[in-house]
């Protein structure tokens, strides 16, 4: 069992407060140093193919529909009608009511279905609302569960309830993986984001994961690079390997290869997998599918070649 | 009735706070400007030098971390003692061939200066130090620090020069050997005695006497010292001492044509200052 | 597991020409040097790229008459803000041709082109543009009302930068009306030759910059030459002692910047994963070929093995290979001369009982090369631990409480640099005014700016390059 039970919400401040402390001019002037590799030709096809695998192409929208997230389905499954060698994406990501839509068009795909769920984006309702929504989601068919942490909460010190409602969700969960956010872009410093990481790691997450897409900033490179130090840090002294999930925010197939490249030489190669990192986004997928089709072709492409779902 | 036999000083070294005869035993007749016997003094030998650095190392970390208002306290009660041995100091110029006026007009100078250079104590920092604008998200400063261990050939303008080339290597956090001048020693051994009852910690001037081509080129050699001022230095020795000082890359102050009585400026105090520049980031 | 290799990313030759041959550039005009010529190689794969020319005396006098007459005639005489207008004409130049002298530096001397490309060539253009602007403002530099240049500065650089230390060195000598004859290093004088011809371009009258190529000889019959009025020199102690025994007894001011052994000084709550990037910038940047790299690492122990656990597992990720690579973070070893020193004292520091410890890694059979090295259990007493390597050889060293590590730090003859990595505010403070060191780099490391002053206490040399200290080593004061 992944959860860890919690002694004393003292213990746990004292350990969050006891961390490395994060030196952000140092942290982003790694982050821009990684970022300045040169991903060519071979490297930057093998580089395409995984990030686009790597997709959970979402959509979390009031206006969501069953026919939206049908399409986005399809989308899912087969990225590039005229062309069966790109790789199928890592999951659908919606709202809890459209699980089961979801589930259905991606029947016999292989193809996971995430929900966000505890009352995304915000994150304020009651607990037990929470957990319904969970249950519900999970009930559905949902996979995987994103659940967003109570910033308040973190933010003013109580870190006893952000960690109980984690093990609350986890619990509720069932088989399906949690992954929590940390929505960074509130969170404000990178002190902040590597206790919460550890929070939610040891209260249980599978996944660490940025943003609800709905706060600016969302995913940055400097804060995915210390949830990566924290996943690598977190392997090393317990044995067990958490995922990583920056949402939010990556467009370009540029911006998927840095976040690629940051996975590779912070947690390792061993991250390199849809198992354990995605890409929470979904425009970023169709230039991902031009630039490989440019590659492919040796001619630049455009937006008519490929479909808006 | 007889007249009273007067009673003669002995004029000895100050090393590390005390008196001491040179450990050599020997010591140098010094005569007035008519050549008439004034005194004996101490005739420091390579030794003697030796332990003048020693003592001056000790004091530095001591002195470099005092405060710069409390240097500026200690240096300008130096002043109020200095004022109270006028006639002593214008006696021993006198005998180095001033009129009464001149000595008179040169003691007030040196004194003058004294407290000029003990009011820099705090200030020269702000003039010489910065914060700098660089491109990034880093503060940027740099501070003056004094170099370390200071020898100081000094000149033969026996008061108002000794005190010219002494104030300013210590009121930045300096420690020091000086070197006195070899004909007209006396007033530095009588600024040691004003020193030595006044505030400073011992060792942070230590004063020398003796035969200045002996000496000096054992200071210039010593790898202990970090900075040399040749201004007093012996005519024909400072090539020598210079390549000596190259050694261990002492800050050499060469001898310069200098009107004492001239402002100074600041160039003596910076000339034995190192700039220490600290950078850290800016960030949450 | 994914592997995620990296395609070769090759930054192209094309954009440079090299030419066959280089002659002396005096009086603006390219010339015959009368000494031995001697071959510029590629140290990354030992191919000759091109005859350099060597001064011989006659070639050194005539240099420093160029300089002395372009001195009293044109530009000792010229208004401030009309050097000031060359200065930054030539800064613009830089940065147009910025990528041919990126490419350029790194053929000559092997560093990485992500170095040159994004450290070196920016920060010699900063320098021109920096100085520039005081070249009309020199009465306000606190040198007094009408500070007056020095006249001729003979000038002699190393290496590891060689067009950087060109920028220390010429632009704040050119912005306070002085005159230049500039001896680049022998293994590295390519993009010095290269900036005379922007000098051409810059229309910068003949004789203000002169440089001459050469080896030790070239440059000691340069600093000796009657008709200069000061030496600036970066290189190396001994040199630097030997220059300053030469110019005893005249009246030619020096500046010298010399070697270190710099401290880096890890507290036991730093912050730990930039502590890493720090170190591994601070003995890792330019192939450890700098005078102020953090070669001693001075971690405290109660964080000792944490530190170099995550050191090691950084060092792995170091991609050491072709300099021209955009992806490669160490380049090649500068020459085989000094290959063979780093080789001497890596052995030195085996044989003295200290682990030694590399990744894993593949090195080019051709050129010069060395993979990066950590050294732990070493003792204040060993050889790795006091002399300067210049190669990316790491001692690792350990202390208890904080006056411990400054003892540690400050027990050497160096004196130029320092590290301190706490995130506690008054401990570093506390650290930064104890340390003996000219630049103190605190919770970060080897950053540099033509604003900040550079320099070292001790045998690490005097006088400070940059800011407005820079402008006293080439003013009258």
């Amino acid at each position: 069992m992944s959860t860890e039970t919690l002694n004393s919400a003292a213990d746990l401040r004292a350990f969050l407060h006891g961390l490395p402390g994060v030196d952000q001019v140092g942290a982003e002037e790694r982050a821009a140093r990684l970022a300045s590799r040169s991903i060519k030709t071979t490297a930057k096809a093998a580089a395409i193919d995984l990030a686009i695998s790597m997709v959970d192409l979402t959509t979390l929208e009031g206006a969501d529909t069953a026919g939206k997230v049908r399409a986005l389905c399809a989308k899912a499954a087969r990225p590039d009608p005229s062309d069966a060698s790109v790789p199928k994406v890592a999951a659908v990501c919606v709202y809890s009511d459209m699980v089961e839509v979801a589930v259905t068009s991606l029947a016999g795909t292989g193809i996971g279905v995430a929900s966000v769920a505890t009352a995304f984006p915000s994150g304020r309702a009651p607990l037990e609302a929470k957990l319904a929504d969970t249950r519900a989601a999970v009930a559905a068919g949902a996979a995987e569960i994103d659940m967003v942490i109570d910033r308040g909460a973190f933010l003013a010190g109580d870190y006893g309830k952000v960690f109980e409602e984690i093990v609350a969700v986890k619990d509720a969960c069932g088989s399906a993986h949690l992954k929590v956010i940390l929505e960074t872009g509130e969170l404000a410093t990178l002190d902040h984001v590597r206790r919460a990481s550890w929070l939610a790691m040891r209260a249980g997450a599978d996944f660490i994961k940025t943003s609800t897409g709905k706060i600016s900033p969302a995913a940055t490179l400097p804060v995915t690079l210390v949830m990566l130090e924290a996943v690598r840090d977190y392997r090393t002294a317990t044995g067990r390997q958490v995922g990583v999930k920056p949402a939010g925010g990556i467009r370009t197939t540029k911006d998927a290869i840095k976040y690629l490249v940051l996975v590779n030489e912070t947690a390792g190669p061993d991250w390199l997998t849809p198992d354990w990192f995605r890409l929470g986004a979904s425009s970023v997928l169709n230039d991902l599918l031009m630039q490989r089709r440019k590659l492919a072709t040796g001619v630049y492409s455009g937006p008519d070649y490929f479909t808006l779902d | 009735m007889s007249e009273r036999l007067a009673v003669r000083k002995t004029y000895k070294l100050f090393i590390g706070g005390a008196f001491p005869r040179s450990e050599s035993g020997r010591s140098y007749v010094v005569t007035d400007a008519k050549g008439r016997f004034i005194a004996n003094a101490s005739q420091a030998s390579r030794k003697d030098a030796r332990d003048a650095v020693v003592a001056a190392r000790k004091a530095f970390a001591g002195w470099s971390g005092r405060t710069a208002y409390n240097r500026g306290q200690i240096l300008y009660r130096v002043a109020e003692m200095l004022e109270g041995r006028r006639d002593q100091f214008t006696t021993e110029l006198r005998q180095t061939g001033l009129t009464k006026p001149q000595a008179n007009a040169e003691v007030d100078a040196a004194i003058d200066r004294w407290v000029w250079y003990a009011g820099w104590a705090d200030k020269i920092s702000a003039v010489a130090g910065a914060a700098n604008p660089v491109s990034g998200p880093f503060f940027n400063f740099s501070t003056p620090e004094p170099t370390g261990v200071v020898a100081v050939i000094a000149p033969d303008s026996p008061l108002l020069g000794l005190v010219s080339v002494v104030a300013p290597a210590i009121v930045s956090g300096n420690t020091t050997v000086v070197v006195a001048s070899e004909p007209a020693p006396l007033p530095a051994i009588t600024l040691a005695e004003v020193l030595a009852t006044s505030d400073l910690p011992a060792g942070v001037i230590n004063v020398l006497t003796g035969h200045r081509a002996e000496i000096t080129p054992w200071l210039a050699s010593h790898m202990d010292v970090n900075a040399i001022d040749l201004t007093g230095a012996p005519t024909g020795h400072v090539h020598d001492l210079e390549e000596k000082a190259a050694e261990n890359l002492k800050r050499v102050l060469r001898p310069q044509d200098a009107d004492w009585t001239a402002e100074p400026g600041t160039a003596r105090m910076t000339a034995f200052l190192e700039t220490k520049t600290v950078w850290h980031p800016v960030g949450v | 597991m994914t592997v995620f290799e990296y395609a070769p990313a090759p930054e192209s030759r094309a954009v440079v020409d090299i030419r066959g041959s280089y002659g002396l550039f005096i009086d603006g005009e390219f010339t015959d040097g009368h000494g031995e010529p001697f071959k510029s190689i590629n140290p990354a794969d030992e191919s000759v790229l091109a005859d350099i020319a060597c001064a011989d005396e006659a070639d050194v006098d005539r240099a420093v008459r160029a300089a002395r007459a372009a001195y009293d005639k044109v530009w000792g005489p010229m208004p401030g803000r009309e050097r000031a207008k060359y200065l930054y004409r030539i800064a613009r130049i830089i940065q147009e041709r910025s990528r041919e002298l990126a490419v350029l530096e790194s053929i000559d001397n092997g560093k990485p082109i992500r170095e040159s490309r994004d450290v070196d060539v920016p920060l010699v253009a900063a320098w021109f543009f920096y100085y520039a602007g005081w070249a009309d403002k020199l009465a306000h530099a606190g040198f007094g009302s009408d500070p007056r240049p020095v006249g001729v500065a003979g000038q002699v650089i190393p290496w590891n930068f060689p067009l950087l230390m060109l920028a220390w060195k010429i632009a704040p000598a050119l912005a306070c009306g002085n005159t230049v004859v500039l001896k680049p290093a022998e293994t590295t004088p390519l993009t010095a030759l290269l900036f005379a011809d922007i000098c051409r371009q810059a229309e910068l009258p003949p004789g203000v910059v002169n440089i001459i190529t050469g080896a030790g000889d070239t440059g000691r019959t340069l600093v000796a030459h009657e008709g200069i009025d000061k030496v600036a020199f970066t290189g190396s102690t001994e040199v630097g002692r030997q220059i300053a025994r030469t110019l005893a007894g005249t009246n030619k001011r020096l500046t010298l910047e010399l070697g270190g052994k710099a401290a880096n000084i890890v507290y036991e709550d730093a912050a730990l994963d930039q502590a890493v990037e720090g170190i591994v910038n601070g003995i890792f940047f330019n192939q450890g070929h700098v005078c102020c790299a953090g070669s001693r690492l001075l971690v405290q122990e109660s964080v000792a093995d944490d530190v170099l656990e995550r050191l090691k597992t950084r060092m792995a990720t170091l991609r050491v290979g072709d300099p021209l690579d955009k992806n490669t973070d160490i380049g090649a070893i500068n020459s085989a001369e000094q290959l063979t020193k780093i080789k001497e004292l890596s052995e030195a520091g085996e044989a003295e009982g200290a682990g030694r410890w590399s990744p894993p890694c593949d090195l080019p059979s051709q050129g010069f090369w060395f993979a990066p090295t950590i050294f732990t259990g070493v003792a204040q007493s060993h050889r790795i631990a006091r002399e300067e390597i210049f190669g990316p050889v790491l001692s690792v060293l350990t202390f208890r409480t904080p006056d411990e590590a400054i003892t540690k730090a400050n027990n050497s003859p160096y004196g130029l640099s320092a590290g301190v990595w706490t995130e506690k505010g008054s401990q570093i403070l506390w650290t930064a005014q104890r340390l003996r060191a000219g630049v103190v780099w605190a919770n970060t490391f080897n950053k540099f700016d033509p604003a900040s002053p550079f320099g070292g206490y001790k045998e690490s040399g005097f006088g400070r390059e940059g800011g407005r200290h820079g402008l006293e080593a080439y003013l009258n004061v």
